[in-house]
């Protein structure tokens, strides 16, 4: 880009000495891809936001069971395996930068198993909730909450994985190139956010809501 | 680009150009035809919700009257006020940050133009959604039509047992999607004016009108994804049998109030604070000064934005909250005030002592700073809970939200689209039309919405279809019914304007008002690239600094 300043006259004035204000060299703005997911992050907050509060208000509100504590019981693998997804993410960046071919595939692949891991739980939790417990949707407001609040969070693992799973495909395809970098970062980001989220919706579920 | 250039012309043996301009506006990505798409359907929409309007004067203008039917008009009033503000209000503002952002700014479109693209066919078509619940509503069962609610849509009104057929499911999806449009255009104007800005345009250099559609377009993050997620809920609540705002069920129908107004509240800042944004650049060019206080208008609006988040539920005090609820919100309420009434003060600062020329956008601008005054005063009324107690739900209600979304929003809008017309044709709009068009919607709006607040404390309720003849509200409805007259008669000047002028107007140049921003200093209309090279710019005005070489505006910021 050619950044021709079409009012350089003004501050070639000879009379400016003192008080002519000194551009910087080298303007440099935020990336707008960085910009954008910090919105979206913003905006996906606060979309939670309402549904957790939806949840902490129907706690013991329910007229009829089951109840929460009768039939939930601690999800701690899915857990473990989301909350270590973070923690691949983050080596397979690291090995991305350092072009590191192979070690970017392992991590960024590893991401991908930990999330279908946890997806794959949840479901098993579920199946097990509606049939095995009677604990529908339309059971009761514990139901209404605890399937609107985990399967909101789940769908947002599914378009995480999707993001993965687009980027390990264009990688194996040879179209990822160095430059990418911030790109693969920017997926990381949403996938650290749907991380965090997870242990919002954690604590309100299974430690303060049982 | 070139393979699809060479196709079309080749094939211009049989597309009419009218073809290739409908094909054009399809596959644009230019940030300004997106605007002038958003504000052009905002027009549409907002003659249609207009209509609707007049229906229901012509309903109220005698007692007893059987214009419409009960039924009929309940839809009237949900279609009305949901189309204001989300088919009509909504696209408005984004269409003025789209068009205007990049130009202002320095770039040369905004920071990403698809997503641009695909916001603006969100809204367009989450429009023709809602309006084509008149026909697909009713589905096999034939109970429905168009929504029926009220534009909150209070629970348990919208239960699958009190609205039968799809009305509501309508109202849902439509706005669900020209949200998605909505928040995608908010993130595409933060990143923009963020990431895109030219050399020099510190954000401190920002116009004021940028800096304003940063904070909007943030509240728009944050409130209209409260709305999605409330009207997610209703969705589950009446295809899955979720239990949300079921009362029967323990659920509460006030946690629907609360969700609908953390968004509602914040959405009518989210309208208002454009309209600052508009007032700000132009009160400043047509009294000759630059603007009173530009940090204290930043400071003071990122106030608005922050305390407006807390205030949601002055919209609640007659549902039964705690005192200390009450408190808490009658106090926000009257807070928040003060950072308006700072911006109200520092326009008339910028006024005072300017030489002030009295050219169509001013005119609309002083009449935006009486009635906005009005308005606020209004809703500090409203905001005392008991005052709240007494009015709630009645006209002194619909009066005071029409001052501040009529006679302060749309005077606002008017204004900008006066200033940025020429512009955006290049051709200026006739100065004779506009202002028979400023009397007589200013008379219209007036002798519309002053009378409401008389009818209001004489106890008239909102949403009624009719009422009885000896109440006393027989001669206040007359009036306001005359005034709707009057404001269409307006309308018909603004819109004769707008074609006229397109088509025969004075050719404007680039740079109309002796402006100071630098969409000015370009074409008009300006040219796809926006600017030929990049500008650099040094302080608040670099327009005054190419003109005014021997004495700048950055020997003193």
């Amino acid at each position: 880009m050619n950044e021709t300043p079409i009012f350089e006259d003004v501050s070639m004035t000879k009379d400016d000495d003192l008080n002519s204000p000194v551009e910087p060299v080298d303007w440099r703005l935020p990336p707008r891809g960085v910009v954008a997911v910090i919105c979206l992050i913003v905006t996906e907050s606060s979309l939670f936001m309402i549904f957790v509060v939806a949840y902490l208000f129907y706690i013991g509100k329910s007229l009829s069971g089951p109840y929460p504590s009768d039939v939930l019981s601690t999800p701690v693998i899915a857990t473990i395996c989301l909350l270590s997804s973070s923690l691949t993410i983050v080596l397979a960046e690291r090995d991305f930068e350092r072009a590191n071919t192979g070690g970017f595939r392992l991590w960024w692949a590893g991401t991908i198993v930990l999330g279908a891991v946890f997806l794959a739980l949840t479901a098993a939790e579920w199946s097990h909730l509606i049939t095995g417990r009677g604990l529908t949707i339309s059971a009761n407001l514990f139901g209404t909450t605890f399937y609107s609040l985990v399967g909101l969070h789940a769908s947002h693992v599914i378009v995480g994985l999707t993001l993965l799973a687009l980027a390990l495909i264009l990688f194996l395809r040879g179209h990822v190139r160095p430059e990418h970098g911030p790109r693969l970062k920017l997926i990381s980001w949403y996938w650290h956010f749907v991380d965090a989220v997870w242990v919002v919706v954690f604590t309100v579920i299974y430690l303060i809501g049982r | 680009m070139a393979t699809r250039e060479f196709a079309l012309t080749t094939g211009t043996g049989t597309l009419s150009t009218a073809t290739l301009r409908l094909h054009d506006l399809v596959v644009t990505t230019d940030h300004k035809k997106l605007g002038l798409m958003y504000v052009g359907a905002g027009l549409v929409f907002f003659i249609v919700a207009g209509l609707l309007a007049s229906v229901m004067r012509f309903q109220l203008v005698t007692p007893n009257n059987g214009a419409v039917s009960p039924q009929v008009f309940n839809r009237l009033f949900t279609m009305h006020g949901t189309t204001m503000v989300f088919l009509v209000g909504m696209p408005i503002i984004a269409g003025l940050m789209n068009y205007l952002v990049p130009l202002m700014i320095g770039a040369r479109d905004m920071a990403f133009p698809r997503l641009n693209a695909f916001g603006f066919w969100m809204f367009f078509f989450g429009g023709l959604l809602l309006y084509f619940s008149y026909l697909g509503a009713p589905g096999i069962t034939g109970a429905g039509s168009a929504p029926d609610v009220g534009w909150f849509a209070y629970s348990p009104l919208t239960a699958r047992a009190f609205s039968r057929g799809h009305s509501t499911d309508y109202w849902i999806l439509s706005l669900l999607l020209s949200g998605v449009g909505s928040v995608v255009s908010a993130i595409n104007v933060i990143a923009t004016a963020v990431s895109m800005r030219c050399r020099g345009m510190t954000m401190m250099r920002l116009p004021l009108f940028v800096w304003l559609s940063i904070v909007t377009s943030f509240m728009i993050l944050l409130a209209l994804a409260s709305l999605s997620a409330a009207q997610i809920m209703l969705l589950l609540d009446r295809f899955l049998g979720a239990r949300f705002f079921d009362t029967q069920a323990g659920g509460s129908a006030v946690l629907w109030q609360h969700f609908f107004w953390i968004f509602g509240h914040p959405e009518v800042y989210i309208l208002i604070i454009p309209a600052f944004a508009c007032l700000s650049e132009i009160v400043p060019v047509f009294s000759r000064k630059p603007i009173f206080g530009y940090p204290i208008m930043v400071a003071a609006t990122v106030m608005i934005a922050f305390i407006s988040m807390g205030v949601w539920a002055h919209h609640m005090f007659t549902v039964g909250m705690t005192s200390v609820g009450n408190t808490f919100f009658a106090a926000s309420t009257f807070l928040v005030a003060v950072p308006t009434g700072i911006k109200i003060f520092n326009w008339l600062g910028t006024m005072y002592g300017g030489k002030l020329r009295f050219e169509l956008p001013m005119l609309f601008c002083i009449g935006f700073l009486f009635q906005f005054l009005i308005a606020g005063l209004t809703g500090v009324m409203l905001g005392v809970a008991p005052f709240n107690w007494q009015l709630h739900d009645s006209y002194f209600v619909v009066a005071h939200f029409h001052y501040t979304l009529v006679g302060g929003f749309l005077f606002a809008i008017f204004a900008g689209i006066y200033y940025w017309y020429p512009k955006a044709v290049g051709r200026m709009l006739g100065r004779r039309l506009g202002i028979w068009h400023f009397w007589l919607f200013a008379i219209g709006f007036h002798l519309t919405f002053d009378p409401q607040h008389i009818a209001g404390m004489l106890g008239m309720p909102r949403r009624i279809y009719t009422y009885d003849a000896g109440r006393g509200w027989e001669v206040y409805n007359l009036i306001s019914s005359v005034g709707v007259a009057a404001q269409g008669a307006g309308i018909v000047c603004f819109v004769v304007n707008l074609v006229r002028s397109y088509l025969k107007g004075e050719p404007a140049g680039e740079d109309p008002w002796d402006a100071w921003t630098l969409e000015w200093s370009t074409t008009s209309p300006p040219p796809d690239y926006n600017f030929e090279t990049l500008p650099v710019v040094r302080s608040r005005r670099p327009l005054w600094d190419l003109k005014h070489p021997e004495d700048p505006d950055w020997r003193y910021e």
